[in-house]
Formats: structure tokens, sequence, C-alpha cells
């Protein structure tokens, strides 16, 4: 037992400093991203070109827009995986290795098929939410049905979950001959994001703020039913919450930029070696870390082949998956 | 009478032999129109390079369950088809694709083949030598190290050929209709060779599935056999990696089948029963979607879908246990 | 004769058996017992070169385990380790046969034939011969798995705590058989038990660990005393003469 009137606030202390950190961190890479591209830019030029010059158009129209984009997508996914993993009590889970993902771009296949002359923005997105909300409760039900959890096989039957429903989009693409465009949802990254095609993000920010201002409860259910109900937090409720929220953060991002994996993976993991597993501590440090994370992972992808691109998506899962061996191996006594 | 006869693996695996052939007589005579000598052409080396796919997974599926003691985990379940490609693709990388176009792609796969039997070894011994012997650790492991040979093959893909990129994706999904029929004659001498090495060990197949104390307490020298039988197992991945690509959940689809249609694990019943099955689910799907259903639907999805199903199943009824 | 010479095995920092030498006679029944951790099972693993040593080695009957071909031993030597989990599908009497393979290699001649039915006759196996194993009870696979040793038909018969999850009157019927092994086919029986009042009752010999070393060896009389036991095991046993056998009680002192 370590005592509880001495460890807070140091903990709080060294949050604080981390959170520091990731700020400036968050801070450099942006305007790292803003430099990068085809076109060379100098800051410095913007502030004193005026507004219609080349310079700044190219900034506006597509440096800043896919910069914020990075920043919003990454924050938003890194806490719906935080969320996710407190609902299915295991921090070995995200998004698009579970099954929300992999539904959410069954979502577009379907989308694209049933109504080819388009929606609105604001429909599509929702109508995406839906298949990732389907996604996720598709996932919890398989977990509920399996009486002895241990901790690795709700990751196990997560990946196969993902699996199957990319491996039944992957039927109803090539039926439909849309085999390219599926390809292209599934390996999302940021390239074309430009003004206009961005903005959606903004609600996955305003939905990841309001994952902050519940993250207690978030961590209460993450302690399980029984417990929940026992300081009278409504799980239900609360469950049905998460559900909507992570759902919206993964549609707002397929929609505008495509599946982007393993962000909610690495970063909340990360986070809580530093600081633990209290959600409300650790939920502005994970949405910073993952913005960071989703921004160097473009940087680099547009750097690597220049002036070609990898799409984030393929670099993220490598270093995704490399993350979770490393999880998995260091913890591999705890596990047998 | 009917029913103990029925009860006998011999008399299911003759059945299986039955509808297999059935399958393959079908795959070469339904809708031929034209002349003969070009169907036989045609379709012949298609069906021999299925044939071939199908033992190969099936074999080398069954083995590596008995080397591991699970009906779960499948070579490609541990990523080792994807493994194939990785070596394909680091070779392109390190020798350059110019310079290896001058050798004969024979030869070129051979040299991929003996690669991969070595990092094969390396990462078998890798995981099943520590002390953690875990299934669902060694299944998640598998499964991420496939995620991520995939992910690095495709990146290198990239980066060798980064404007032809979007039209040639990276790690080739499997496919049964658009086989590789060049490279027939290498993948069947190595089956071949595959088959020779395990004629050898044949007799140790049904005493390692005992579990390793007794295997060694029967006089097994079991690390050897292991090893032994591994090299098999990359032997085989290699050839159906390279005559139909990777698939994820096809061996352990025909190995499931295998033990439930023979009832036993014997390995003399398992394995031709898993190469059967293999031949059924293949050369019959292929006749059954392409032929008499006029489906232009890609069987490998298919299959891979039935798989993960089973996969599910599998993995439930094995927590509840 | 088992001879282990300077034998030690470590995990990580720990050193579970500590540069153990010791011989075993040949014929008769040994027992080794110890607290928990003492290394007793470890030990065993090793003479029957199931784990390799760190430093050390086993010698039987001249023949050093770690050197000798894996078949050669495995016609001398036996061993059965304690939980058998397999999820292979096999009948009793093929598990039992199984038990010939470093005599025919698979293949079974009349000769093993013979020994097969000799096995599940002395371990009453004979209506659940064609049973699946993964349908027995524990004791029942438990005795399967006896059987499958016995029919291997070695001069030394090794076995890590037999009596795990079996209960009392298959506990007593396996220790019978064991003995009758023992005297009757002349074979030796080396046995890790955990219930001190079983070795008491079946041993010819006793070898007592505790932290990786032997600290007493000897006929039971000489192992089984108030004084041994309290050192050995660090708690009060006090040991009584009933009917002529040395039990020890130590369920509630005071």
């Amino acid at each position: 037992m370590t005592d509880s009137r001495f460890s807070p606030p140091r903990a709080s202390r060294a949050g604080a400093l981390w959170l520091l950190l990731l700020l400036v961190l968050v801070l450099v890479l942006a305007v790292c991203s803003l430099n990068v591209g085809a076109s060379r830019l100098n800051l410095l030029n913007v502030l004193t070109a005026d507004p219609d010059d080349r310079v700044s158009k190219i900034l506006f129209a597509s440096r800043l827009p896919r910069t914020l984009a990075l920043i919003l997508a990454g924050a938003a996914l890194a806490v719906a995986g935080a969320i996710l993993q407190m609902m299915a009590r295991n921090r070995l889970v995200d998004t698009s290795t579970t099954g929300p993902m992999a539904a959410a771009a069954l979502g577009m296949l379907v989308l694209a098929i049933a109504l080819p002359d388009g929606l609105p923005l604001w429909a599509r997105f929702l109508l995406v939410s839906g298949f990732a909300a389907g996604g996720i409760l598709l996932f919890l039900g398989v977990l509920q049905r399996i009486p002895l959890r241990s901790a690795l096989i709700v990751p196990l039957v997560g990946l196969i979950i993902a699996g199957v429903v990319h491996a039944g989009s992957g039927l109803i693409a090539h039926h439909f001959d849309l085999s390219q465009s599926l390809r292209a949802w599934n390996s999302g990254d940021f390239s074309a994001v430009l003004r206009g095609r961005y903005e959606l993000l903004w609600v996955a920010a305003g939905l990841t703020l309001a994952a902050m201002l519940l993250a207690d409860r978030f961590t209460v259910i993450g302690m399980g039913r029984d417990f929940a109900v026992n300081i009278g937090v409504n799980y239900g409720l609360l469950m049905a919450i998460g559900v909507a929220l992570v759902a919206m953060i993964v549609g707002s991002v397929v929609v505008t930029a495509g599946v982007i994996p393993f962000i909610g993976l690495v970063a909340p993991n990360v986070v809580r070696v530093l600081t633990g597993d209290n959600l409300r501590r650790a939920v502005p440090m994970i949405a910073l870390l993952g913005a960071a994370i989703l921004l160097a992972a473009d940087l680099l992808g547009r750097l690597l082949i220049h002036p070609y691109e990898v799409p984030s998506s393929n670099l993220l899962s490598i270093a995704g998956c490399v993350v979770f061996l490393a999880v998995l191996l260091h913890g591999r006594k705890q596990w047998s | 009478m009917v029913l103990t006869l029925w009860r006998q693996p011999a008399v299911r695996v003759l059945l299986l032999a039955i509808a297999a052939v059935l399958c393959v007589l079908g795959f070469m005579t339904i809708n031929v129109q034209t002349d003969w000598a070009f169907i036989l052409q045609h379709r012949g080396s298609r069906l021999l390079a299925l044939l071939l796919a199908a033992s190969a997974i099936g074999l080398s599926t069954v083995l590596f369950q008995t080397i591991t003691h699970s009906r779960l985990l499948t070579p490609a379940l541990m990523g080792f088809d994807v493994l194939f490609v990785l070596v394909n693709t680091l070779v392109l990388l390190i020798f350059g694709g110019a310079e290896l176009a001058g050798w004969p792609s024979s030869l070129r796969v051979g040299l991929q083949m003996l690669l991969m039997v070595g990092l094969a070894l390396l990462l078998f011994r890798l995981l099943f030598s520590g002390s953690v012997r875990s299934l669902h650790l060694m299944i998640l492991l598998g499964m991420l190290a496939g995620m991520l040979f995939r992910e690095l093959s495709e990146l290198g893909a990239r980066v060798l050929d980064p404007s032809e990129f979007g039209i040639s994706s990276g790690v080739r999904q499997a496919s049964f209709s658009r086989v590789n029929t060049e490279l027939l004659a290498v993948s069947a001498v190595a089956l071949t060779l595959g088959g020779l090495l395990l004629l050898r060990w044949r007799r140790y197949l049904d005493v390692l599935s005992l579990g390793r104390d007794i295997a060694v307490n029967l006089g097994v020298a079991h690390g050897r056999v292991v090893l032994g039988i591994m090299a098999v197992v990359a032997i085989m991945v290699s050839v159906a990696t390279v005559l139909v690509g990777p698939t994820l959940f096809f061996g352990l689809l025909i190995a499931n089948l295998a033990y439930w249609i023979t009832g036993t694990q014997r390995h003399r019943w398992t394995l031709p029963a898993s190469v059967l099955a293999g031949i059924i689910c293949l050369v019959g799907g292929q006749v059954l979607l392409e032929q008499l259903l006029a489906s232009t639907l890609p069987l490998a999805l298919v299959i891979e879908l039935a798989g993960g199903l089973l996969f599910i199943a599998l993995l439930l009824r094995g927590v509840r246990q | 004769m088992i001879e282990t010479r300077g034998v030690s095995k470590r995990y990580g920092d720990t050193l579970v058996v500590d540069d153990v030498s010791l011989s075993i006679p040949k014929g008769g029944f040994t027992s080794i017992i110890g607290p928990n951790g003492a290394g007793k099972s470890t030990l065993l693993s090793m003479i029957s070169r199931l784990t390799p040593m760190n430093a050390g080695s086993v010698v039987v009957d001249g023949m050093d385990v770690t050197r000798t071909p894996g078949n050669v031993l495995a016609r001398r030597l036996s061993i059965l380790r304690q939980d058998n989990q397999t999820s292979l599908r096999l009948s009793v009497r093929d598990l039992v046969a199984f038990g010939r393979f470093p005599h025919s290699g698979g293949r079974l001649t009349a000769e093993d034939l013979r020994h097969v039915d000799e096995a599940m006759e002395y371990l009453q196996l004979h209506e659940y011969r064609d049973r699946p194993i993964d349908e027995l009870s524990g004791g029942q696979r438990q005795r399967a798995y006896v059987a499958m040793v016995m029919c291997q038909d070695t001069d030394y018969v090794l076995l890590d705590e037999p009596l795990n999850n079996i209960d009392m009157r298959f506990a007593v019927d396996m220790m019978q058989l064991l003995r009758r092994a023992a005297d009757e086919k002349g074979k030796t029986v080396v046995v890790v038990l955990h219930d001190i009042n079983f070795a008491s009752c079946y041993s010819d010999h006793i070898i007592a660990m505790r932290r990786g070393r032997p600290v007493y060896q000897g006929a039971p009389e000489q192992i089984i005393r108030d004084e041994v036991l309290r050192d050995l095991y660090e708690m009060d046993i006090r040991v009584h003469e009933v009917n002529g056998q040395r039990i020890c009680v130590y369920f509630r002192m005071g």
C-alpha cells in the first residue's frame, strides 16, 4: 500500500509535466505538418504576405485543414479507444481491432451501393456511425456470451470479429465491383483533406470534450457493472452513451479519412504507464498523445517516399502492431 | 452394420476421397464447349495448382496443430504465410527487382523457400521455447505478427514502386481462380520433398500429439523432431503461398473438418482427410461458384468468411469447456 | 541404480535444485517427500530427462540420461508427470498401446498386444477399453496413463504425484499396484508423494527434500519420526504406530 496522503500531489505534478510536454510535442509536430508538402512554404512569409497570395492559399485551403484534421481525429480516436477499453474492461482493444471501424467501412460500402447519388454529409455521418455502433454492440454482445473472460480472449475475439466483418465487406464489395473503393476506405489517410472536407471532425472534437467531462463515470464503468451499480451509477445509460460517443467518433473519422487504426490502443496504453488508470487524469493526455501520434504518422508518410505519400494507416498499423506485441510480451507472465 | 461401417475412419476417408474425385471430374468436364486439348491444358494446370495448394495447406495445418497441441492455431493465423510474402518483398528490396528479373523464377522461389524455412524455424523457436505457453497469447501474437508482416510488405511494395502501387496491391489477396501456374513445377518438387521428409517422421506424429512429456518418455527426440516437422510446415506454407497467396482461415476450416469427419486424431486418417477436405472445398467450391452458380464471387472470400465464423465458434466453445 | 551427480536447476534467480548427489537403489519402492517448492518434481523430471539440468549429470544403469538416445532410455525408464491434459480423442486402449512405442515404433506385434492387455488387466481398465480418454473421470484417466507407463515395461518407473485428483479408494489401489509392481515384477518404482502417510506405509526407501536439497534419506523407520519430520516440514507432527504402520498425525495440535 502506498501512502494515499502523499501520492496524489506527486502524481498530479508529474501528470502536469507530462501534459505540458505532450502539448509542446503536438505544437511542434503541427508546425512541421504545416511546413511539409509538395510546395515549400515559409510560415514567416505568410504573416507578411497578403491573403490572396499563393502561399497563404495553400496554407488555408490545404495545409491548415489537414493539420487540424489530424489533431482532431487523433485526439478523438485515442479517447474513443480509452472509452471502449473501459466498456470492454480490457485494455488491449481499440475501435480498429474489434469491429467498429470495419463496420463503419461496411457502412460506407452500403451507402455507396444503396445511394450512389450521395447524401448530405450529416446523413452519411449518422448512417456510418450507426454501422459503427452495430460493430461495438456486436463485439460487446459476443463478449457477454463468454462466461470466463481471460484478458487475452477479449482482444482475440475482437480481432476475429473485425476480420469477419472485413471479409463480409470484401464479398459485397467484390459483387458490386467496389473493391478498389473499399480498399481506399480501409487504408485511411489525410491526403485528400482540404477546406470544406474536414469540418465534420469538429463534431468529433465536441464528442471528445463530452467524453472528457464524463471521464469519471467511464472509470467506474471499467470497474464492472456490480461496482457501478453499487455506487449508484446508471450503468445501462452510461453504456449507451459510451456506445454512442465511440460510434460517432469512429463515424466522423471514417467518413472524413477512412479507417485509422491503432491510435486508440497505443495512446491509452502509453498514458496508462505514465499516470495510471484513472481516466479523469489520463484523458487529456490520451487526447494529446493521440493527436501527436497521428500527426507524426502523417508527417512520416509524406516524407518517406516524397513526393508520393504512404497512407498514415499503413504506418500506424506497423507502429500499432509493434506496440501491441511489446505490451503482450512484456506482460506475458501475467497472462499465462 | 451400416452404422458400424460408418464409424470406421477408413470408410469415412474413402467417402471423402470419392467426393474429391467427383469434384475433380466435375471441374474438368462441366461446361466444356471447346476442344479437349485446350481444356486439358488450361483447366488441367489450374487443377494441379489447386490440388497442390490443398495438399500443402491441409498437411501443414494438421502438422502445425499437432506440434502446438491446439485445434485453433494454424500457420496462417500465426502469420507464416504473410511472412513468406514479406520475404519476397525483402528479397526484392535488397537485391533490386531488375537484378532478380534475370534469374529463373524457380530458382528465385527455391531460394525464398530456404530463407522462409530459416525464418519460420527462428520464429517458432522464439515463440514456443519460452516458459509461457498460453494458447490465447500465442494466437494473439501470431495474428499481430501476421498483421505486421502484411503492413510491412505493403510499405515495402510502396517504397519499391510508389507510382504503380495503386494498381497492384502489396500483399496479394488469396485467389483460387487466378492461381499462379508458372511455378507449378517448383511447387510440386518442394511439396514432394516436404512429403518425403514427413514420411521419415510419420510414426512419431501420434506420439507427439500426446504432449511433450509423454513423447519424451516414449523415447522421441522431441526437440529435433518438432523442428524437423516445423521445417516441413514452412516448406508447405511457402508452396501454398506461391500458388494461391495468403489465406487466413482456410487451413483452420479444413483441418477441423478433417477431425470432425474422421472422428479421430490419428494422423493416418486426419492427414489424408484434411487434404481431401481441402480439395473438395477448393475444387468443388470452384465448380459450384463458377460453373453451376455462374457467380463471380471469389471463393477465397467465401472460405475466409466461413472460416472466421468457425473460429469464433471454436473459441467460444473452447472457453466454455 | 539411479545416480545423480551434482545436479542443479535454476529458474531465473531461484535455485530450485541445489547440487544434488544421491543414489536410488535398484529394485524396491522409493518415495520422495518434502514441503512445496522443495524441488522434488524438478529433480524427478531431470532424472527422466524431461527437464534439462544446469549442472551435473544423471546416470541410470551406467547410461547418462542426457547423452543416451531417447528410445534406448525409453525402454529402461518411464516417467509420468502430474497433469496429462490432452484434447486428443483416443480410446483408452489406444493410449495404453502407445506404451509399446519405444519397443516397436508404432507397429504392434503379438507380443506388444499381450503387454497391452496385461497392463489393462492390471489396472482394471477393461470395461473402459473403447471409451475416449477425454470422457473419463480424473481418476480413471490417471489409471489409463499409469497403464500406459506399465505397458512400457521398463525397469524403472517414475511417477510424479500419481495420487493427485483421485479419490481415496483409487489412491489405495494405485499404491497397492505400484507396490506389487515392485514386489512381483522387480521394478524400481520412484514416486514423488505429497501424502507422507502413503510414503510411510508403502516405501522401502524415503528421500526427504527441502529447499532444493535432500536432507534425509533412509528406510521409513528412520525418516518417519517426530523430530525428523518437525525439522523437515517445520511444524509439529506426531508419529503413531497403528497395526504395525507408522502414521503421522498433524491435523489438530494442542
